[in-house]
């Protein structure tokens, strides 16, 4: 299991963003994070990430306790939320070799990064210049630079042309073929659901399996 | 080591942004300055005080200017979650510590070149004694940038950042101002042997400061604001 | 309020009336300061508590950090004692003022107790100003014990600084540069010690009352919390799939 949590509760300030949450997630596989706006799917993937303290219950991400050190797992985990993690004054190219040679990678891993969502054309453009579409990209690239194990994308085709979407689409393709494990919060749902190979729903701060399409029986759900 | 090359590659970034941004140089240094020259207007320069009172009036001027370099290396994580982006790459603690330490450490020494100069200029004062003043600089300087990194961290993401990181700085520098004004006197008024206790002085709050910011910056860094 | 903080209370009331008592009346007037040493007997033991405050804070903190003995009642403890001893060392500060004023004919020395009681006053400051930036202590509980521990570790460095600081002053004058006072017959040493006790019993009852009304505050929040978890994961009934 790459990621387990049973019953992960996770407070921002004093409301509590996930309420109770299980989930379990193999290698490999490429996991839908469906649900409505503030119903607990960035809380989740930044608690994968470790970013969050867990509050109650039971959460352990690529083999480490999150309960007793959130920090371990980072170095093999990538997160793509909706900012770039980036510096205004440094170029693409120059953030992107921090990220990577700050996880133990090359300068050769964020050339490569750079090349594969297509912005090579702007390595010696200053951040603060990127436009929101090129900032998308650009996290996308800081997170594979990273050559992580999981990947956890927050609406990874928000802000994204048609080009941008497929370039997305490419690199999770890419990613579950190189076995990695993938985790993405999406309200393009048709978009996601091309890619994933199993879908949940998050609601409420809790976690329930989406039957699949066809088979309508009602499902059940232990908070 | 794989310490001291997380620490560099976290130092070389923020000197990156610098020599990109010149915040440091085109604002702080002329800050520093400037504060200076405010102090001779305020001291009256015909009296000839301004030699004797020289060396506090440095420390004072450096001082005040940490407070900017330090707010500077907390400010740039602020913008595009930046200081997420760092938690996320795994560094440890110590090693993103000590470089954004060095990095201040780095401009504040070049900001005491240039106000060097300044007191020798402006203020009338011969310097004997290059040696003690090196050495005790050297102290000073990572005393205050490893004071006011742990500080910075401290209160990184809080609302009231700006105003606090002074208040919490100022007070816990005391023995830096002390030790650095001795030693400069000492060394401007040409007795060094009585320079060389202070800079021992501000060696030992040096490594004090260094060693709690080493165990405290990771477990500070982690907490949400 | 318990029955072991009235009988506290009671015993800090007793004890600083009959302070009073001594201190006004029994104690004999000192030679060479007359009535204004009297002012010693409020003025040392408030200095006393300005330091033990500071200690308490500095070890409540450190329980805090101390994942496996980390509790509410440490983040709350540390900021009661801390809200105290400012108060004390405000007190210490301007009594000691107050005395040195016909004592040494000034308002002020620069010698290392009164500096560095001074700097740990502005210490204090800066860390109440810290506790106010979270509403709970999982909020604020790391950065203040961060912040409590660094100043503490902090004040004898000061205190050491000032002290070399002070003996460059080559016109140190030998009488009355301190608020020493010679302790003559029974009565004086006494009745400092007596003081010492008062204040202390004093500071255990503010310091109790005060961590039980934080306690008090913090209980709500956390009832409240709970109930604000329930009420989520009952939010989140199950629902026939077909829906949504």
């Amino acid at each position: 299991m790459v990621v387990t949590l049973r019953s992960a509760v996770c407070l921002l300030g004093r409301f509590p963003a996930l309420a109770g949450a299980d989930l379990e997630i193999d290698r490999g596989e490429v996991v839908l994070l469906a649900g409505p706006n503030g119903a607990g799917k960035t809380t989740l993937l930044r608690l994968c990430a470790g970013l969050l303290p867990l509050h109650s219950g039971r959460a352990v991400v690529l083999g480490h306790d999150l309960a007793r050190d959130r920090r371990a797992p980072r170095r093999s985990l990538s997160l793509m939320g909706h900012e770039t993690f980036c510096y205004d004054d440094l170029t693409v190219a120059e953030n992107l070799r921090f990220s990577a040679r700050a996880a133990g990678k090359d300068r050769a891993a964020a050339d490569r990064a750079l090349e594969l969502v297509g912005l090579v054309g702007l390595a010696g453009v200053v951040h603060g210049r990127l436009s929101q579409g090129q900032r998308r990209r650009l996290a996308l690239a800081v997170a594979l630079a990273r050559d992580p194990e999981l990947l956890l994308l927050d609406e990874p085709h928000a802000g994204l042309d048609a080009d941008g979407r497929a370039v997305v689409d490419e690199m999770v393709r890419m990613a579950a073929s190189e076995g990695r494990t993938v985790v993405l919060a999406s309200h393009e749902l048709d978009l996601a659901r091309a890619l994933a190979t199993r879908e949940v729903e998050v609601v409420g701060g809790i976690v329930r399996p989406v039957a699949p399409a066809g088979l309508a029986r009602p499902v059940e759900v232990a908070p | 080591m794989r310490l001291a090359h997380d620490a560099l590659l976290v130092a070389g970034k923020d000197l990156r942004i610098e020599l990109r941004s010149r915040v440091a140089l085109q604002q702080i240094l002329p800050f520093g300055a400037i504060v200076l020259v405010l102090f001779a207007f305020a001291l009256d320069p015909d009296r000839g005080v301004l030699p004797r009172v020289a060396p506090g009036l440095f420390w004072t001027a450096v001082l005040l200017a940490a407070l900017l370099s330090v707010n500077r290396a907390f400010a740039l994580e602020e913008a595009n979650a930046a200081r997420d982006g760092l938690r996320l790459t795994g560094l440890d603690g110590a090693a993103v510590f000590l470089g954004k330490a060095a990095a201040v450490a780095v401009q504040l020494v070049v900001l005491e070149v240039v106000l060097g100069v300044g007191i020798v200029v402006l203020y009338d004062v011969s310097i004997r004694g290059v040696g003690l003043i090196v050495c005790a600089a050297v102290a000073a300087t990572a005393g205050l940038a490893a004071t006011g990194t742990v500080y910075g961290v401290l209160a990184s993401g809080l609302r009231a950042r700006e105003t606090l990181v002074p208040l919490l700085v100022l007070p816990a520098v005391a023995p830096v101002m002390i030790g650095g004004t001795r030693a400069f006197e000492a060394a401007l008024d040409g007795a060094p042997a009585d320079g060389w206790p202070w800079v021992q002085l501000l060696t030992a709050f040096a490594v004090l400061a260094v060693v709690a910011g080493t165990l405290a910056f990771g477990p500070l860094l982690e907490e949400d604001a | 309020m318990s029955t072991r903080l009235k009988l506290l209370g009671a015993a800090a009331a007793a004890s600083l009336l009959s302070l009073a008592v001594l201190a006004l009346v029994v104690a004999p007037e000192d030679a060479r300061q007359g009535d204004a040493q009297r002012l010693m007997y409020v003025h040392v033991p408030a200095a006393w508590l300005a330091y033990l405050a500071f200690f308490v804070t500095a070890v409540a903190s450190a329980l805090w950090l101390w994942k496996r003995t980390r509790s509410t009642t440490w983040d709350l403890l540390a900021g009661s004692s801390a809200e105290i001893g400012v108060v004390f060392t405000a007190l210490a500060l301007v009594l000691g003022s107050l005395w040195g004023r016909p004592t040494w004919g000034t308002w002020w020395e620069w010698d290392a107790r009164v500096t560095t009681t001074a700097v740990l006053f502005f210490l204090y400051l800066g860390y109440l100003a810290l506790r106010r930036t979270g509403a709970t202590a999982e909020a604020r509980g790391t950065r203040c014990a961060v912040a409590a521990l660094i100043a503490f570790l902090d004040v004898p460095v000061v205190h050491f600084s000032v002290t070399w600081w002070e003996t460059l002053h080559q016109d140190a004058t030998v009488l009355n540069r301190e608020l020493d006072v010679k302790m003559e017959g029974f009565w004086m040493p006494f009745t400092l010690v007596w003081s010492v006790v008062a204040f202390t019993l004093l500071y255990a009852f503010l310091v109790t009352l005060r961590l039980r009304l934080a306690e008090l505050e913090e209980g709500r929040e956390a009832s409240d919390l709970e109930r604000a978890i329930a009420e989520r994961v009952r939010a989140g009934d199950p629902v026939p799939v077909g829906g949504s």
